[in-house]
């Protein structure tokens, strides 16, 4: 497929994706870093360029809300949002999932209050990983536009009716321009196909009821029935990378592994920061040290099984995790990936790092490596360490 | 009252049948009840209009509607049937709330 090489920052790309899926409705409020992505959609629709009817609302509390509504009546639906309006969204957020409403939702992660703080980290999105929704993370503006592309796929396949969020680093990736391939928008819909509701609040041949009374006698069943939509998310994804690979040559999955076949160290990480990491992870190969990179895309549903066989057998791995879970034990990913690997006899250690978008530099990286090479020869490192911050 | 087998529920909870309030039973979370005096009652109707559940009985197997009285299954005693009711019978109401003692 011939596609276009173009300059955008991550919330144009991101902009252009949506805008590609040709979506009925989109209800969003403006909050930094989001604020572009969202703007830029409303030049695409003031310029006659797109036929989305824009709902603008008070809240993002409203904007999910809209989305949700929409989505039920049977349009293709997609907001966006960061940090705190996420937080406002809290609510809503959970009731899209529990109606199975495949409304797309870019999340430009952002830290949350207190102190405020408009930078980079993953709080936000962290913060709603129990919520229902499909979780996908981008590394980098090229990364951000696929995602934007797949996750339309990925949520309206029959079998899963489930929101997505497509998450990109908060000004690191949003508001910096970047080389990527566009699809055409003919061959970008294409792949996206046309929208198939499966059931419409406006069908009024066919009335339902919609989010009503769930109380003791059958809220635990629909939970339980919500639980199960979960195992067959991980196929389609799997499928869809990889019709989304024969189109475009960029093979996408669970995670990407980098230099992780022969590594006996392995970092986990997510988002913006593997691009810092491969560059570090390059220079230590170099000297013949072998570590590498498990870079997860697919963050809800959590890839258990993927994550316990690639990390088996490797003699130290670390999990780097840009936001923290005050009194857990570690951040978020760090808790999954130890999780994942019960029963395995590997070193595992996290990091906490970059919150409130503090930079992610190359001596972090090489801490990180060193502290590796020591555990992976049965040296003792902290279960839980902070990285990048003044002590 | 059966439950569905949770694989025969619909997706996201959804309810395809409509009228099914008529079949959850929601009569038990009233502190006030609506009393039916049928002498003042001038068949109006407007009790069974505003009901927001499903709580006015009506026989509708004759010429005209006629109002029966209240299925306490459904009546959540919100007072709203009474205060639309019309004292239309010399100012008098055919509805009037009073405290349910149970």
């Amino acid at each position: 497929m011939e596609q276009k090489l173009v300059a955008l920052s991550g919330n144009e790309a991101v902009a252009y994706a949506f805008k590609q899926a040709r979506p009925h409705v989109a209800s969003a409020f403006p909050i930094t870093p989001q604020t572009e992505m969202m703007h830029k959609y409303a030049e695409f629709v003031a310029n006659g360029e797109s036929t989305t009817e824009m709902i603008l609302v008070e809240s993002e509390h409203s904007a999910m809300s809209a989305a949700v509504g929409s989505a039920a009546a049977g349009a293709r639906t997609f907001t966006a949002t960061s940090s705190a309006g996420f937080a406002l969204m809290w609510e809503v957020v959970y009731i899209a999932a529990s109606l199975r409403l495949p409304i797309c939702m870019a999340l430009v992660n952002r830290a949350l209050s207190g102190n405020i703080n408009i930078h980079c980290d993953h709080s936000d999105s962290m913060g709603g990983r129990d919520a229902g929704w499909i979780h996908l993370f981008s590394e980098n503006a090229q990364e951000s536009y696929d995602n934007a592309i797949m996750a339309w796929r990925i949520a309206e396949h029959m079998d899963v009716r489930l929101p997505v969020m497509v998450n990109y680093d908060g000004f690191i990736i949003s508001h910096t321009a970047d080389a990527l391939y566009m699809l055409p928008d003919e061959a970008a819909y294409e792949f996206i196909g046309k929208y198939q509701p499966k059931y419409s609040l406006l069908d009024v041949e066919n009335p339902i009821t919609v989010g009503p009374l769930d109380l003791t006698d059958y809220y635990f069943e629909h939970k339980s029935s919500q639980l199960a939509a979960y195992d067959k998310v991980p196929g389609v994804i799997q499928a869809v990378s990889e019709e989304f690979a024969a189109l475009t040559g960029r093979q996408y999955g669970f995670a990407e592994e980098y230099k992780l076949d022969d590594a006996d160290m392995v970092m986990v990480m997510l988002g913006s920061s593997a691009g810092t990491a491969k560059d570090v992870i390059d220079e230590y190969r170099e000297k013949g040290v072998k570590v590498g990179l498990l870079k997860l895309r697919t963050f809800r549903p959590f890839p258990v099984n993927y994550i316990a066989e690639k990390l088996a057998g490797r003699k130290a791995v670390c999990v780097l995790d840009r936001s923290a879970s005050f009194g857990g034990q570690g951040g978020p990913v760090f808790m999954e990936i130890r999780s994942a690997m019960y029963g395995q006899q590997v070193p595992i250690h996290g990091y906490i790092y970059g919150l409130g978008g503090r930079d992610f530099d190359l001596q972090q990286v090489g801490t990180v490596i060193e502290n590796l090479q020591k555990a992976a020869a049965g040296g003792a490192v902290k279960d839980i360490n902070l990285l990048g911050n003044r002590s | 009252m059966s439950f569905i087998k949770t694989n025969d529920l619909n997706e996201g909870g959804i309810i395809k049948e409509a009228g099914n309030a008529h079949d959850y039973q929601t009569g038990d979370w009233r502190t006030f009840v609506p009393e039916f005096i049928e002498a003042n009652c001038i068949q109006c109707m407007f009790c069974w209009i505003y009901c927001p559940d499903t709580a006015i009985d009506i026989d509708t197997s004759g010429p005209k509607p006629l109002m029966k009285g209240i299925i306490l299954e459904h009546c959540k005693g919100c007072g709203i049937c009474a205060h639309e009711c019309p004292p239309a019978k010399k100012g008098k109401s055919a509805l009037v709330m009073v405290r349910e003692e149970k």
